[in-house]
């Protein structure tokens, strides 16, 4: 039986009252790949996310998660997902310790104490483990929330501009972090960023977004030719403003 | 009992005393939230004891009635309590911004609801248990004295308590911040209606059979049964278990469909207004 793909997203729609936030998009991920969602403010990324992580229901089209039915079949693939957004945290006056080990009774991971340990090497955050989350840097709190997004192994991973408002440094170190578990775990990552920089570095593929719609999809290299420039920032920037009919016709 | 069945009850428990443990943290870790959960009982027991002490010097049948304010304030309390309890502790996910990490966890909405309840419990006991032992050193008012009763009161009281915080979590699950006033206003919609401190017959005509369909209310009476008449009635509290089963199916049912409902209109993400 064919493996069900990581996520796969079929003519979705997703319309608020009468706006269409999401416009009938459809693309598979494959198991492995690491794939960046780009677009603009209110191209429809955070619903496109928020539908596969079961948070929101789509109007029409199916959304499916290692082959679970989002949001209906959730709770049979939850346990194998995290994500990480700037815009949820965890519980600040807890200690990293204590949310670490809130989070892995709720994805009831085993041997408990020893993933805590192994994410604190892994992500420095072993003198850490024992402060009040809210002590802490931007950049360690980041680390805590991908330490939570990690604290399950998943192997589909939802990142909502993960190295938003940290220093070059921190970000460079959480990307590098990043590949890391993705090419030991073999696990699929969907990303949502503005730091092109950081989706040449870490993305196999682009998926562009500007309206509710997928303006292209494709890997990196291709993207660069197709519109001829040097660097994805200027391929969104011509998507973004309307121009990317006539760069890729110049770029012909 | 099946392997698999067995296992996703131990999950299903390890969920949910996840849940407890970070409310449990959070408690620990603050001392203003435990002093604010303890000083509006005792302040509010305190006033209620005086007054009670004044009006039973001036009037034969107050005097009679002894224990009737503090018995229907510390009532009183669980029933508030019970609901503020259930209702903050939701509610600090949404302070902390916390709802997406819950919401997109194995959690499932019986289990985050169960957490909750259980919550309420451990915070109405930090903030009333050490009130009945001042009420009865200031006023003589033993609570423990009801016996049997005070289990039936407390049940009854907590699960009209559980069922209307259900309610308001789906509210403000649904529409926000906006709607979370309603967490620390609603319950006093139910104070002159459940006849907390007079009785049902003080209420005009009209307004008795509504205050009938309060579970609370029949709490109160057989309080007052037991406190002037020195009766219990096992009748009011089976009424009030009946109606309270209503209401907690009523509130759980609204629940899931306002969080439906939130999924509809991406909700879960805002922490907002």
């Amino acid at each position: 039986m064919p493996q069900s793909p990581p996520i796969a997203v079929e003519r979705f729609v997703k319309i608020y009252k009468t706006d269409p936030a999401v416009d009938g998009i459809s693309f598979t991920l494959a198991p492995g790949s690491i794939t960046a969602l780009l677009g603009g403010n209110g191209a429809g990324k955070t619903t496109t996310i928020a539908t596969i992580m079961g948070l929101i229901t789509p109007t029409s089209g199916r959304v499916t998660v290692l082959g679970a039915e989002m949001p209906r079949q959730r709770y049979r693939v939850l346990q194998r997902m995290n994500f990480e957004s700037p815009y949820v945290e965890v519980p600040m006056r807890l200690t990293v310790r204590q949310n670490l080990t809130v989070f892995g009774k709720l994805y009831n991971v085993d041997d408990l104490r020893k993933r805590i340990a192994e994410l604190g090497h892994e992500l420095d955050l072993v003198d850490l483990l024992d402060r009040p989350t809210g002590n802490l840097s931007a950049g360690q709190k980041t680390r805590v929330s991908l330490a939570k997004a990690l604290i399950n192994n998943p192997d589909v991973l939802l990142l909502d501009e993960p190295t938003a408002s940290l220093d070059p440094d921190t970000a460079d170190w959480v990307r590098g972090r990043l590949e890391r578990y993705c090419r030991n775990r073999h696990a699929t990552v969907l990303l949502a960023s503005h730091n092109m920089t950081e989706v040449e570095r870490l993305c196999d593929r682009v998926i562009i977004m500007k309206r509710g719609r997928i303006e292209d999809d494709d890997i990196p290299a291709k993207l660069l030719k197709r519109y001829g420039r040097r660097t994805l920032e200027e391929v969104f920037l011509d998507v973004a403003r309307g121009n990317g009919g006539e760069a890729r016709e110049a770029a012909q | 009992m099946s392997v698999a069945y067995k296992s996703a009850v131990a999950s299903s428990a390890r969920r949910i005393s996840a849940m407890m443990l970070r409310h449990w943290y959070l408690l620990r870790s603050s001392w203003p939230r435990l002093l604010d959960i303890a000083y509006w009982p005792t302040v509010q027991m305190v006033t209620w004891g005086f007054l009670q002490y004044y009006i039973a010097s001036n009037a034969g049948f107050f005097a009679r009635a002894g224990g009737t304010f503090i018995g229907a304030v510390l009532l009183w309390d669980i029933l508030f309590r019970g609901q503020l309890g259930f209702s903050i502790s939701f509610l600090e996910e949404m302070y902390s911004r916390n709802l997406g990490n819950i919401m997109m966890s194995p959690l499932r909405p019986f289990e985050f609801i169960s957490a909750l309840m259980v919550m309420s419990i451990v915070r109405l006991l930090i903030g009333a248990v050490p009130v009945t032992f001042l009420a009865i050193a200031f006023f003589g008012f033993n609570l423990y004295a009801f016996g049997i009763a005070l289990v039936a009161f407390f049940f009854n009281l907590m699960l009209t308590s559980w069922a209307i915080g259900i309610f308001v979590s789906g509210l403000i699950l649904r529409n926000g911040m906006g709607a979370e006033n309603l967490a620390w206003s609603i319950m006093f919609l139910f104070m002159p209606l459940t006849c907390v401190y007079y009785p049902v017959t003080t209420l005009p005509g009209w307004l008795q059979p509504v205050a009938w369909l309060l579970p609370p209310t029949y709490v109160f009476e057989g309080m007052r049964a037991l406190v002037i008449d020195k009766v219990f009635r096992p009748d009011l509290m089976v009424a009030a278990l009946a109606l309270n089963a209503a209401l907690f199916a009523a509130g759980v049912f609204a629940f899931l469909k306002l969080l439906q409902s939130a999924r509809r209109r991406g909700s879960l993400m805002q922490s907002g207004e």
